[in-house]
């Protein structure tokens, strides 16, 4: 019963543009919270050189300080401001994030294309993807960083390698229902060639689950970054990155908690507000989805 | 039956295959002369001539291929560079604090999270399932080390409850190695119990809605007996699934969690391994998790004829 007065109300809000409003934003909140928030944190990041200190100044007078108005999160051990090193931190986490989804989500794409389309490569690809998918995140990514030494263009290699073969499955999932299509076969044989097919027809069907997708690998690729930067694989300790920070910081958890837990927080916000965006965007492109969760 | 699991079996092989070409390219095709590579930044050219000549670097890649396939499957995983010991000694001495966490943990993920997600789905939108919801976004967000320091800030630090880091080896007395052990399982289950409880919980409200359990209803079938008899038996199939696909994440979590908590586990000896260039370490590690996690996954495909006698392959 109650969802059917829902019902009612909310066809009639409609009609109205407040209402409407409140609908819209009503059905897209974790859309707007998640995307909000992300948005924020890119701001502050970037605006961080107007209103954040040097992360990098050492001051031996004042290691390890509660949080003052000087050092609203207090300082470390070395003395540097937390809440600079934070904020700064966000910037190498936010860009490894963000280009190592990128760069999944990309070559996913291709490579998920090619086997749902091109059958002859369907099973090497897929078995290649399954053994990629027996290797832990941290451990594969771990052994490509050995090769070279910690670096950022490796760390975002090795962030972005272990996440391909989700996008890829996902991709090849959606062209193998795709292709069947009688508007695929007609333009097949209307005498579409193949790369006119994959991009008119095939591609855009690929693209509302793929931005679900890139936003839970966006997230699982912040939370490697910062992984394999705790375990001081990652990030070089010179830049500061929430991970480093936490890594340099544990021998003085019990006298300044806040060297861990100010970059601790900002890294889990930063992930939810990610985790947040991709449910929204997955409520929005597929209702049938969120009564079921 | 038998055909499935030839199949089956076949698939694993190719898996694992992959995984072997993968592990002995990586270190071949990277930048740079792979026997420099092993020897590490202070080697002599001494050292790396030996190393050439010890690994079969000289010969062709197929050929060497070929020889490192046979070492693998004879058990011969390699010596460590850095302290020239197998590599097969030095990972079971790590075995013990890992399998412990890993075993606790699973155990803990498992019950709780199951429950959690049973008592969510039974009462979907009720109070528990909105629970799960926070503690779920809270899970899926906070990475396990913040998690880890935090309760070791909050139990260890503060109140002097527990331990705040260290390993007991279980045969120095069961308390404390199990005193020893709350705070890490703790630490990695919490991701893992989200994770197990949204599944459980999706998968158990598709049961509810099936015919057979209104049925259990009308025959007068007390709650306990209609989600645990009824609903739970289907359920179980998709849960057993990802638990044995999770594999891979758990073990992740190990690296983590072994590093906040100064854990001398098998997770310690990979980061160890990085820093000293130790390579033979991580391909083996690679090698043998990945294999594990094939292995576990098959048996999880064969255990469902076991859950549900109506699979029959």
């Amino acid at each position: 019963m109650a969802h059917i007065s829902d019902t009612l109300t909310s066809a009639a809000a409609g009609r109205q543009p407040v209402f409407r409003f409140v609908r819209v934003a009503r059905q897209r909140a974790l859309v707007l919270i998640g995307g909000g928030l992300l948005l924020l944190l890119i701001l502050l990041a970037l605006a961080a050189p107007f209103y954040a200190g040097d992360p990098r100044n050492i001051d031996p007078f004042v290691r390890l300080k509660p949080p003052s108005p000087e050092h609203w999160f207090g300082t470390d051990h070395l003395g540097r401001d937390v809440f600079a090193r934070a904020i700064y931190g966000a910037r190498i986490s936010l860009t490894v994030g963000l280009i190592s989804a990128l760069l999944a989500a990309g070559t996913g794409l291709l490579i998920g294309v090619v086997a749902g389309y091109l059958r002859k490569f369907d099973n090497i690809i897929m078995r290649i993807m399954d053994a990629l998918m027996s290797i832990p995140t941290i451990l594969l990514a771990i052994a490509l960083i050995s090769l070279t030494g910690p670096g950022i263009g490796i760390l975002i290699v090795a962030v972005a390698l272990p996440q391909t073969p989700s996008v890829t499955r996902l991709v090849r999932s959606v062209v193998l229902s795709v292709r069947e299509r009688s508007y695929v076969e007609a333009a097949v044989c209307g005498g579409a060639r193949l790369p006119k097919v994959l991009w008119r027809h095939v591609l855009p069907n690929t693209i509302p689950p793929l931005m679900v997708q890139s936003a839970i690998v966006c997230a699982d690729a912040i939370m490697t970054e910062a992984g394999l930067s705790f375990l001081g694989v990652g990030v070089p300790p010179e830049i500061p990155s929430w991970g480093n920070m936490i890594a340099s910081s544990r021998l003085y958890l019990a006298t300044a908690p806040l060297t861990i837990f100010a970059p601790g927080i900002f890294l889990a916000v930063t992930v939810l507000a990610v985790n947040l965006l991709g449910d929204g965007l997955r409520d929005l492109f597929d209702p049938r989805a969120k009564r079921r969760r | 039956m038998a055909f499935y699991l030839l199949r089956r079996m076949v698939s694993a092989i190719a898996v694992m295959a992959m995984v072997g070409v993968f592990v002995f390219l990586l270190i071949r095709l990277a930048p740079g002369d792979p026997a420099v590579v092993l020897a590490g930044p202070s080697a002599t050219e001494q050292m790396v001539a030996n190393i050439r000549e010890q690994l079969g670097l000289n010969d062709p890649l197929p050929i060497q291929f070929v020889h490192w396939m046979r070492d693998l499957l004879g058990g011969d995983f390699g010596t460590s560079i850095f302290s020239g010991r197998l590599v097969l000694d030095l990972l079971a001495q790590r075995l013990e604090p890992t399998l412990s966490l890993s075993l606790l943990t699973l155990a803990l993920s498992v019950t709780v999270g199951v429950s959690f997600g049973i008592l969510a789905a039974w009462r979907a939108g009720g109070l528990v399932d909105r629970l799960l919801l926070v503690f779920s976004a809270f899970g899926y967000s906070v990475p396990v080390f913040v998690i880890g320091y935090f309760l070791v800030y909050l139990l260890a630090i503060g109140t002097g409850w527990l331990p705040v880091q260290g390993y007991a080896p279980i045969g120095d007395g069961l308390s404390r190695w199990f005193v020893h052990l709350i705070l890490p399982t703790v630490t990695l289950s919490v991701p893992y119990i989200a994770f197990v409880a949204r599944i459980a919980r999706a998968s158990m409200l598709e049961v509810l809605t099936e015919d057979y359990m209104r049925t259990a209803a009308a025959k007068g079938a007390s709650s306990y007996a209609m989600l645990f008899h009824h609903a739970l038996k289907n359920a179980g199939v998709p849960i057993l699934t990802v638990i044995g696909l999770s594999f891979a994440y758990l073990i992740g979590g190990v690296v983590l969690t072994e590093t906040v908590y100064n854990i001398p586990g098998v997770g310690r000896l990979v980061v160890d391994a990085i820093n000293n260039r130790d390579y033979p370490i991580i391909q083996s590690v690679l090698i043998l998790t990945s294999g594990l996690y094939v292995l576990i996954n098959l048996a999880v495909d064969l255990a469902y004829t076991l859950i549900d006698p109506r699979i029959r392959y």
